[in-house]
């Protein structure tokens, strides 16, 4: 579904289409602004499995709960005691090297369920529950930003939830494939609720929208392409300075190695596109990557996972303050997990998000915590996330 | 569902934006014999059969004459990959010996933007100062694109736009069952811009008369006899076919059992009946000479031993196999045009034609499997009246297992869309416009692949992708109403009495105007009928 056409050069605003000239930078009407921060936030809608990506090797459950899809790891070199990246993540790994990437483990967004539209919701409008927040944390964040600075695009069809909001931002879309909006898609959903044949008929339509709209797709040359294509809007003079890039094909319920391998070379390769993309650009920048939850920790009688709690967030970029894993570890021993069957989330996925972007634009933390997730409980923001 | 909704949605074509609500459903579906018009303007505006079989007639002969030419410069007919090895420099004749009445396998899309969006166009760009392509392949590609953009997406638009004014809809409804049931597929070259004629001329004039009528009507249309190759059937041992053989004429002509076979399969009396295989090769020995004139000029006019204008329907007494046939146990001794056309009579009242109309049409309106009451009610009435249809539709209209307060149907996307475009107060469409949804709904017009026509059960259209695509085109369209529509006060108005709180919710909750539109072309009430 994402199939970047580079010469495309049509840009939808919130409120209508404009066409952007194509020759970009050479006007003297901007100031330059005061940073060269660029900002870009990584969605893996499906809910991502965290403890395939960044395995607890060291935990002495680990390789008892995950059998075979734990041997993805058997040689995978370990980045500490305790976690092993999964071996096709070579641009990610690259990075932890050079200090550049940074994870957190065992985070979880406050959703406590396993419905995707509810759990995407969640983390895209930074409230508690689905639907209780009516514009995205990522929209809130642009009111933080000096006006240089907060100029932002989403490379989909549509604007996403977590960019919408009072702030205009723009959306480009890499196809004319006509896409519904994901916002009619869940009314959708839920009118079909009690119809059995409809029901049937649409959870299937939507998983398999999520399929092709993953990384996988054309051997991961989208994912690179879209990478690219990202890279390019962020590094224009006058472009954006946040961008909002979505993915699917998380949902891995069967013949998981396979399908979460090729998703992860796709993102990988997207990662390194944006690095390269972005040249020194790439000093100011920070991408955080995020799932609207885990997967269960047992792996099902499919070669797959389902829906579970826990999983793990990702913060690339020179901008990082990285080489490490954060994790309050909980355990994967079966009395350890979340309701007998996920990986406990220790860590708020606001908290991290919350430190991260007060941390990259030098905001006072409280203030940050309270425009992205008003709703949150006070927890302790973590420090240091970003090069000083 | 209420009678009324049933009436509206179930016989009918949905309810269009400002019709008169229904008081008397039944008096109202019968009421609409009166009201019908087989030639409702948008139809009437089109160019006729005649002026599109001629253009035909001419591409044809253009092929022929090109052919002709080739043989005489002593040039045999090759593939057209073999051309291209051949010297540089070397001219290759303007056609091979390449069958022009060949079926498009993948180059007619009578205008198909959405298909080809991936696909590179396959033609090469013409050289210049040249009228025609020189690959036969191609030529015809661009032929048939030609009578795509010329006819066929014309008669698309005509078709829909008299399905949103009619003030027949349930009668509009039975044109599209017939059509279906006699149906041609514009994927074959000499079908393309003729597909909608078979309906406008065969189907809409008989819609309420006799079946008999509408069977002869079809089965001597152009685009049927193209379609199903009865055109080129030649009776071995006819004039003509004799001369061939003592001529030892480079192609025999020969028997073409195809219209033969789907005319007692498809159009009477049903696959795996009364017939066997002995009979349709008699049956299509009767029917040699059954052809059209014009398509054939030239030599292909002269070994027939007709003229006349392009695409009217002739016997050609030249290509007919003498003798008398057994059919079906029974002797047909009649000569010429009156032997097949004898056959014919009886098929189109034969009791298993009966029983498979009678299947066919309980299917369409009471659901996937039918109640055996009403088809044995239909049955009944085909029988007594001879096929004569505004009975049987009456029967219908009469029948209880017709108005099953639960939704019989799952509308077909023709379906879905008609009901929508009504639903909105659309009445002007733009060229392409419906032809392109259709296809992308995966049901383009007058298309269907194959003369079984399109299926007509849910299994076929409620899958999973085609239900995102009616939600995607749903969000399109209701974007065009530029929330000008209330769907909350029009939902009410489309299902009378039926519809769910549920729905009303969902469309009520709307985040805008527009979604509430798009909620309610996609909502259950929505998708069945």
């Amino acid at each position: 579904m994402l199939n970047p056409k580079l010469n495309r050069r049509s840009f939808v605003t919130a409120t209508g289409t404009l066409v952007l000239a194509t020759s970009i930078g050479g006007t003297a009407a901007f100031a330059a602004a005061p940073t060269n921060r660029r900002f870009v936030f990584i969605i893996q809608r499906g809910a991502a499995d965290g403890l395939g990506t960044l395995a607890p090797v060291g935990d002495p459950a680990f390789a008892g709960q995950r059998g075979a899809v734990a041997e993805d790891f058997a040689s995978a070199p370990k980045l500490d005691g305790m976690f092993a990246l999964h071996p096709n993540l070579t641009n990610v790994a690259g990075l932890y090297a050079a200090k550049e990437a940074l994870f957190v483990h065992a985070v979880a967004s406050p959703y406590r369920d396993r419905s995707h539209f509810d759990g995407q919701n969640v983390l895209e409008t930074g409230g508690t529950a689905a639907y209780q927040v009516k514009d995205g944390w990522l929209n809130r964040m642009l009111s933080l930003l000096p006006p240089a600075e907060a100029k932002a695009i989403a490379i989909a069809a549509t604007v996403p939830m977590a960019l919408r909001g009072k702030v205009e931002v723009a959306s480009y879309a890499p196809s004319a494939l006509p896409d519904a909006s994901d916002d009619l898609l869940m009314r959708v959903s839920s009118m079909y609720q009690d119809d059995p044949q409809l029901h049937a008929a649409w959870e299937q339509a939507t998983a398999t929208r999520m399929v092709t709209s993953d990384l996988a797709a054309d051997n991961g040359r989208n994912a690179i392409a879209l990478g690219t294509l990202t890279a390019k809007l962020l590094a224009a003079e006058n472009g954006s300075r946040i961008a909002m890039i979505e993915t699917g094909g998380w949902d891995t319920h069967a013949q998981q190695r396979g399908r979460l391998g090729t998703q992860l070379r796709g993102l990988d390769g997207m990662v390194g596109a944006l690095k390269a993309g972005l040249g020194p650009l790439w000093q100011d920048t920070m991408i955080v990557i995020a799932t609207e939850f885990g997967r269960t920790v047992k792996v099902n009688g499919t070669g797959g996972t389902d829906h579970g709690t826990g999983s793990m967030a990702m913060l690339l970029g020179g901008a990082v303050n990285g080489g490490r894993v954060i994790a309050d570890w909980p355990g994967l021993s079966d009395a350890a997990l979340y309701e007998g069957r996920d990986l406990k989330p220790t860590t708020g996925l606001d908290t991290v998000i919350g430190s991260a972007v007060a941390a990259h634009y030098a905001i006072e933390g409280t203030r940050a915590m309270a425009a992205l997730f008003p709703q949150a409980q006070r927890a302790k923001l973590i420090d240091g996330l970003a090069r000083v | 569902m209420s009678d009324a909704s049933i009436a509206l949605n179930r016989f009918g074509l949905g309810v269009r934006a400002g019709e008169p609500p229904v008081t008397d459903p039944k008096r109202w579906l019968t009421g609409q014999f009166d009201r019908y018009d087989a030639r409702p303007a948008p139809i009437a505006g089109l160019p006729s059969t005649s002026v599109i079989a001629g253009n035909l007639a001419d591409y044809l002969a253009d092929v022929r004459e090109q052919q002709r030419e080739r043989r005489q410069s002593g040039d045999m007919p090759q593939r057209p990959g073999q051309q291209r090895r051949r010297a540089a420099g070397y001219t290759p004749p303007a056609a091979s010996g390449t069958d022009p009445a060949m079926t498009m396998q993948d180059g007619t899309e009578p205008g198909a933007p959405m298909r080809r969006r991936n696909a590179p166009m396959q033609d090469m760009p013409m050289a210049e100062g040249q009228d025609m392509p020189r690959d036969p392949v191609q030529q015809a590609r661009q032929f048939a694109r030609r009578q795509g953009r010329d006819y066929y997406a014309g008669a698309v638009t005509a078709r829909c736009l008299a399905s949103l004014d009619t003030p027949a809809p349930f009668v509009e409804r039975m044109v599209h069952f017939w059509a279906n049931h006699f149906a041609v597929s514009a994927d074959k070259l000499t079908v393309v811009g003729l597909s909608g004629q078979l309906e406008f001329d065969a189907v809409r004039p008989h819609v309420l008369g006799k079946f008999r009528d509408m069977l002869f009507a079809v089965e001597r249309h152009p685009a049927m006899l193209l379609y199903l190759d009865q055109a080129q059937s030649v009776g071995p041992n006819s004039v003509a076919g004799q001369v061939a053989q003592r001529r030892q004429a480079r192609q025999q002509p020969g028997l073409n059992e195809n219209l033969a076979r789907e005319i007692m399969e498809l159009h009477t009396l049903g696959v795996r009946t009364v017939y066997t295989q002995a009979d349709v090769t008699e049956f299509a020995r009767a029917m040699t000479g059954w052809t059209v004139s014009g398509l054939g000029r030239g030599a292909g006019a002269r070994f027939a031993g007709v003229d006349g204008n392009p695409g009217d329907f002739v016997f050609a007494d030249r290509i007919h196999e003498p003798g008398a046939r057994t059919i079906l146990g029974k002797q047909w001794p009649q000569q010429g045009y009156a032997q097949a056309s004898a056959v014919l009579d009886m098929l189109a009242t034969h009791p298993a034609t009966a029983k498979h109309i009678a299947t066919k049409l309980a299917r369409h309106f009471a659901g996937d499997d039918p109640p055996p009451a009403l088809v044995a009610k239909l049955e009944r009435s085909f029988l007594a009246t001879g096929g004569d249809l505004p009975s049987l539709y009456r029967a219908l209209i009469d029948a209880p297992e017709a108005w099953a307060p639960k939704p019989a149907k799952f509308r077909t996307p023709w379906d879905w869309t008609i009901a929508s475009y009504r639903a909105l107060g659309t009445r002007e469409l733009q060229p392409l416009a419906a032809q392109n949804l259709l296809r992308q709904l995966g049901q383009p017009v007058w298309q269907p692949g194959s003369p079984a026509g399109w299926d007509d059960v849910a299994a076929s259209w409620a899958g999973p992708d085609a239900i995102m695509r009616r939600v995607e085109a749903a969000e399109r369209m209701a974007q065009r109403t530029r929330d000008t529509l209330d769907a909350r006060a029009r939902a009410a108005e489309l299902f009378p009495g039926a519809l769910s709180p549920s729905t009303a919710q969902a469309i009520a909750r709307a985040e805008s105007p527009g979604q509430g539109v798009a909620l309610m072309l996609v909502a259950p009430e929505f998708m069945r009928r």
